[in-house]
């Protein structure tokens, strides 16, 4: 860990602020992911803007008829929330399947979102890798792969986003609020705020330098069985080989978004017009363009065996 | 005291306390955090440093320069000691790679340098600081790869599973040739690390030439003689001091480089330092588990009856390193007059690979009960009762030679009873519970028992207490408890007048923790010196020895009773004594026994296999304390679970080394993967073993788990994995398809 300065932000415009003023900083939160890389040396920012003290802690209805979700609100608190519980159970599905209860009681909404991949070797600071270190080469390719992604990935990079938060939100066409360091506010929908690694891997989302998330906000309920079905190599506290979050409807219809296969939540709105046709036909059209490699090669048999799982669980 | 025959009545079969679910003495001092682990000895010493270890970032190479100046201009820094200040320094006992000194890097996260500071964060700033020049030469690093050049080896170590390169017993070749039934079959098993909670970790001192190390380690004899040897001064003076160790499962055998360089540290910083291994640091720069590649050969006729056995393990390690012995338990378990064993050993540049829980017939166990599995079904034989048919009361490759005490039919005949074995299906892939198909598997458990000498000295004081004083170690198993009732039962005392010091290197050298031998051999070692100490309070009291009994804190030989405590009256009374062993580990096979039974469910769609049910029957002798036992053998159980399931140390064949070198990356079972473990110890002893009549249990329990835990996957769907962890991707395509 390097040394840093720190400060305690009062407002949301202050603190974007900072962290456009200062060259190297980065805002802090629960700090579950942030600290760690700073152990490891794979993040090394020269200031922390701590937004704790933001009172972005709320979750309010909005006058939609959704939820508005402060970026603060902590993962155990929004999994338990009455209204999410109820309205948007795959979220709360999704948060509970995700890390360790003392972990969720410090993770945030927007720290959640913010998470960066658990690829081996980012996390070798000895390693070539090109998220880490732009350019330096990607060891994952042709090293071990069996977590990685098989979907929308690059010569550069084929590391995961590993939130399930994140894909329950993809599946609920959720929008992420901002305000900049100029004190303009803006919304980005999910599908737009992780980016594809193309040949630049260590960009990872639409946020600019300094620009800060306020809340990300659920459009109206869409009702339906809401399911979060998390496939991993043990019960309990492991990523996901792959997930998927679903919305699905009596007639069959609904939404999927599927995990633990791409650089975001990856999801495909026109093939979910055929869910009600079964899981192959869905995946065909999801997974369309994989690239897998030899070790993640099963990731495709997996995502149509567990979309099949949670149509028949819906069914159930 | 040399125990030459077998045990005859003594004071420990009046099991007063012995033999009893006691628990453990030392779990108040665990459950409220008083039970201070090497790195958190903050008052031992004052003015500790924190020193922090880097790692070689190459797999195999040299190291041309090292470049300084940044690290030590960093914050806090007191010393910096690299590889390159020194001569290649020596090993310790039983190691292959070389901890550090020298240009030479051997395996990726060798120790390069270790950098001492004031605070630990500024230590391990300034490790990421220095510059080292690296020539990087290529490595071997694929077992598969190199496993058809592989050369027959032997393991002579001496610490249980050791066996020459090849065994052969009447004619194999001949015997399997002409078999009815055949099977032959090729199994692996991935490189595993220990995965313990606690690093390793060490707070050295100097006091001139006196060097003390409160430190993690499970055999602190050979530590003590290790250290010396590597850094080349005379072993009486070093201290070393370990009375809590959070795990080790085999890590903590051995001197490691955080003690190496804890020390190195403090000469260098003119402090004591503090230092652990960092997380990422322990699956490379540590030992490991190493790989093995299993061919099995049985051939049996019509009726079940093994007439052909053979088991080739092939393994790589280090130069120097050693084979696993995959292949030793083959050589007991089971009958069959005409046999083959073989270990091959290929040299290759990954870490070293060495003891981890059951050496040798853990990984061995995965793999030769499951061919017994499949040959139980290519004979339409029941799993149990083919094993049964193939039990053998004496060495099968020298039947004048038998087994001290061996009863795994019983174990089979009780664990099936009492498991439901009865209510199973033959066919495969017959049982479905909602998505999960559900399927129950049988194996065998066996690990061998290791006499090995073991001392400890006992001091009885005016108040009745008795202190028992031995450098064995309680490596989070129960030695504090049972050591505390061996005392106890010897000397007619409670259990709460008794003090037990473990771990420290002043103290008598016990049998330590390690091969399952910890349990009878140290409390064996305090019987013995028990013994004496009754004789000095008998002669004391003025008793005539023969008819003395201690019960109840007193002395009593016909109407006269006199008080324990009055023996020490005039100043406390010490007894130190060892046991030794004479040959009745030659004469007799001494091992132990079990069957583990596992039921399973895996899902129909996603192949996700979770254990619904375990349970273990062990015959091992004695049990000395059945609540810390039954603690060792279900963790044993889980440790199987993840060897079976989930556990494999992912090489990179091109770097060199083990990339999920993390607890994110690598898995270990957690609580939801364990839901239901039943453990039933049979009544037995065993009189050949020691005065204390028992065995091992720590690493009887893991041996034979994931076998079990693989032929449930078998039964549960009809698809055979052979190759281990059995993750979802190995079976998902062989599942029925999906709606
Ligand atoms: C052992 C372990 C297991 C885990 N398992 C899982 C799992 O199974 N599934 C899963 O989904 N997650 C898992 N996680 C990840 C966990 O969910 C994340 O660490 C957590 O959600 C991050 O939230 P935080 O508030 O602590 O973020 P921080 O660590 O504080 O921040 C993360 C990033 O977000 C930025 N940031 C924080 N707040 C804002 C804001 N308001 N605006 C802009 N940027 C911001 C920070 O600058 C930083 O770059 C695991 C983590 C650990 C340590
Ligand atoms: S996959 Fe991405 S994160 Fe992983 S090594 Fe390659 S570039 Fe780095």
């Amino acid at each position: 860990m390097r040394s840093f300065t720190y400060e305690r932000a009062k407002t949301a415009i202050e603190a974007a602020a900072a962290v456009a003023r200062t060259p190297g900083a980065k805002f802090i939160a629960g700090g579950t992911n942030l600290l760690d890389l700073m152990k490891l040396q794979i993040e090394t920012p020269t200031h922390l803007v701590d937004v704790n003290g933001l009172k972005l802690d709320t979750i309010e209805p909005t006058p939609e008829g959704g939820l508005r979700i402060g970026a603060l609100v902590r993962n155990t608190d929004l999994a338990a929330d009455e209204r999410v519980r109820r309205d948007y159970a795959v979220l709360s599905r999704a948060l509970l399947a995700g890390a360790s209860g003392q972990l969720r009681n410090r993770a945030t909404t927007a720290g959640n979102l913010l998470q960066r991949t658990r690829c081996p070797y980012f996390y070798d600071t000895a390693q070539p890798c090109n998220k880490r270190q732009p350019g330096s080469g990607c060891s994952a390719l042709d090293g071990v792969s069996r977590q990685l992604g098989i979907v929308g990935v690059s010569d550069a990079c084929i590391a995961t986003n590993p939130s399930d938060m994140a894909v329950a939100m993809r599946a609920l066409d959720a929008v992420v609020e901002t305000v900049r360091p100029d004190g303009a506010g803006r919304t980005i929908s999910i599908a737009e705020f992780h980016r594809l690694p193309g040949d630049t891997p260590h960009l990872e989302t639409a946020l600019e330098p300094g620009e800060l998330i306020t809340a990300v906000t659920l459009p109206p309920p869409v009702g339906g069985r809401q399911i979060y079905r998390k496939v991993r190599d043990r019960a309990s506290y492991a990523f996901a080989l792959v997930s998927v979050a679903a919305v699905i409807h009596q007639n069959g219809t609904g939404r999927v978004a599927v995990g633990g296969v791409a650089h975001k939540p990856w999801r495909i709105e026109a093939a979910e017009a055929d869910l009600p046709r079964g899981s192959k036909v869905v995946t065909e059209q999801l997974l369309a363009d994989a690239k897998p490699t030899h070790d993640n090669a099963f990731k495709r048999p997996l995502v149509e065996r567990t979309i099949g799982a949670v149509i028949s669980q819906a069914r159930s | 005291m040399r125990f030459d025959t077998p045990a005859t009545t003594n004071p420990i079969d009046q099991l007063k306390v012995v033999g009893r679910p006691t628990d453990r003495i030392d779990g108040r001092h665990k459950t409220t955090g008083t039970a201070p682990y090497a790195y958190e000895r903050h008052d031992v010493v004052p003015d500790q440093a924190y020193g922090f270890v880097l790692g070689a970032a190459i797999a195999k190479g040299r190291i041309a320069a090292m470049l300084l100046d940044e690290a030590k201009a960093a914050p806090g820094v007191l010393a910096i000691v690299t590889t390159l200040d020194m001569p290649r320094l020596e090993r310790g006992m039983m190691n292959a790679a070389y901890l550090f000194g020298g240009p030479v890097v051997q395996h990726y996260h060798q120790a390069v340098a270790v950098v001492v500071a004031e605070t630990f964060e500024q230590a391990r700033a300034a490790a990421y600081l220095i510059r080292v020049d690296y020539e990087p030469e290529a490595g071997k690093f694929d077992l598969a790869a190199e496993a058809s050049n592989a050369p027959l080896v032997g393991d002579d170590s001496g610490e249980g599973s050791s066996g020459p390169p090849e065994v052969r017993v009447g004619d194999f070749e001949g015997a399997f040739k002409a078999a009815e039934v055949k099977h032959d079959e090729s199994y692996t098993t991935p490189d595993e690390s220990h995965a313990m909670m606690e690093p390793h970790a060490t707070i050295a001192a100097w006091d001139g030439d006196q060097l003390t190390l409160w430190t993690s380690n499970q055999m602190i004899g050979w530590g003590k003689r290790s250290i010396a040897k590597i850094l080349g001064i005379p072993a009486q003076n070093v201290r070393l001091d370990s009375p809590y160790i959070g795990g080790g499962f085999g890590g903590k055998l051995f001197i490691r480089a955080d003690a190496v360089l804890a020390a190195l540290g403090a000469k260098a910083a003119q402090r004591p330092v503090k230092l652990a291994l960092t997380r990422p640091l322990i699956a490379n720069n540590t030992t490991h588990r190493p790989a093995t590649i299993q061919r099995i050969r049985i051939g049996a006729n019509r009726d079940g009856i093994i007439t052909a056995i053979a088991h080739e393990s092939t393994s790589g390690n280090l130069a120097d390193g050693k084979p696993e012995t995959a292949v030793s338990q083959t050589r007991l378990l089971y009958a069959g007059a005409n046999r083959l064993m073989a270990m091959r050993l290929a040299p290759l540049d990954l870490p070293e690979g060495n003891a981890m829980r059951a050496p040798g017939e853990a990984p061995g166990m995965m793999a030769l009960e499951v061919a017994m599995d499949e040959m139980a079904e290519k004979l339409g034989l029941d799993p149990v009762q083919f094993r049964i048919l193939n039990d053998t009361q004496v060495d099968p490759e020298n039947p004048n030679r038998r087994f001290s005490h061996r009863d795994l039919v019983g174990c089979l005949r009780l664990g099936a009873e009492r498991f439901g074995w009865d209510k199973r299906n033959a066919q495969p892939a017959q049982v479905r519970d909602g998505h999960w198909f559900v399927g129950m598997g049988v194996a065998a458990g066996f690990r061998n028992n290791l006499l090995t000498k073991s001392a400890a000295r006992v001091r009885l004081d005016g108040q009745g207490v008795v202190a028992v004083e031995t450098d064995m170690t309680d490596i989070g198993t129960g030695s504090y408890t049972i050591i505390a009732q061996t005392a106890a039962e010897m000397m007619g005392v409670a259990l709460d007048k008794v003090v037990v010091r473990l771990g420290d290197s002043s103290f008598p050298v016990a049998a330590g923790s390690g091969g399952q031998w910890g349990a009878n051999n140290s409390t064996a070692g305090v019987y013995a010196a028990c013994v004496k100490l009754r004789e000095a309070v008998v002669q004391r009291l003025g008793f005539n020895s023969a008819d003395a009994v201690f019960a109840d804190g007193a002395v009593r030989s016909g109407n006269r009773s006199v008080a324990l405590a009055e023996a020490a009256s005039a100043g406390e009374l010490v007894a130190e004594d060892f046991i030794e062993y004479g040959d009745l580990a030659k004469t007799h096979q001494q091992s132990t026994f079990a069957a583990h039974f596992v039921e399973v469910g895996v899902d129909a769609l996603t192949g996700e296999v979770r254990v619904r049910r375990m349970l273990a029957v062990c015959a091992a002798g004695r049990i000395l304390n059945p609540k810390s036992a039954r603690s060792q053998v279900i963790g044993a159980m889980t440790m199987g679970v993840g060897a079976a399931l989930m556990e494999e140390l992912a090489v990179d064949k091109r770097r060199g080394f083990f990339v999920n070198h993390d607890l994110a990356g690598y898995e270990v079972p957690v609580h939801a993967d364990i839901p239901h473990q039943d453990v039933i110890f049979l009544d037995e002893v065993d009189p050949m073993s020691s005065p204390m009549k028992a065995k091992g249990v720590a690493e009887l329990g893991i041996c034979g788990v994931g076998a079990a835990v693989a032929n449930a996957v078998y039964h549960a769907t009809g698809i055979r994995v052979r190759d281990y962890p059995l993750t979802l991707d190995k079976l998902i395509g062989h599942l029925p398809e999906a709606v």
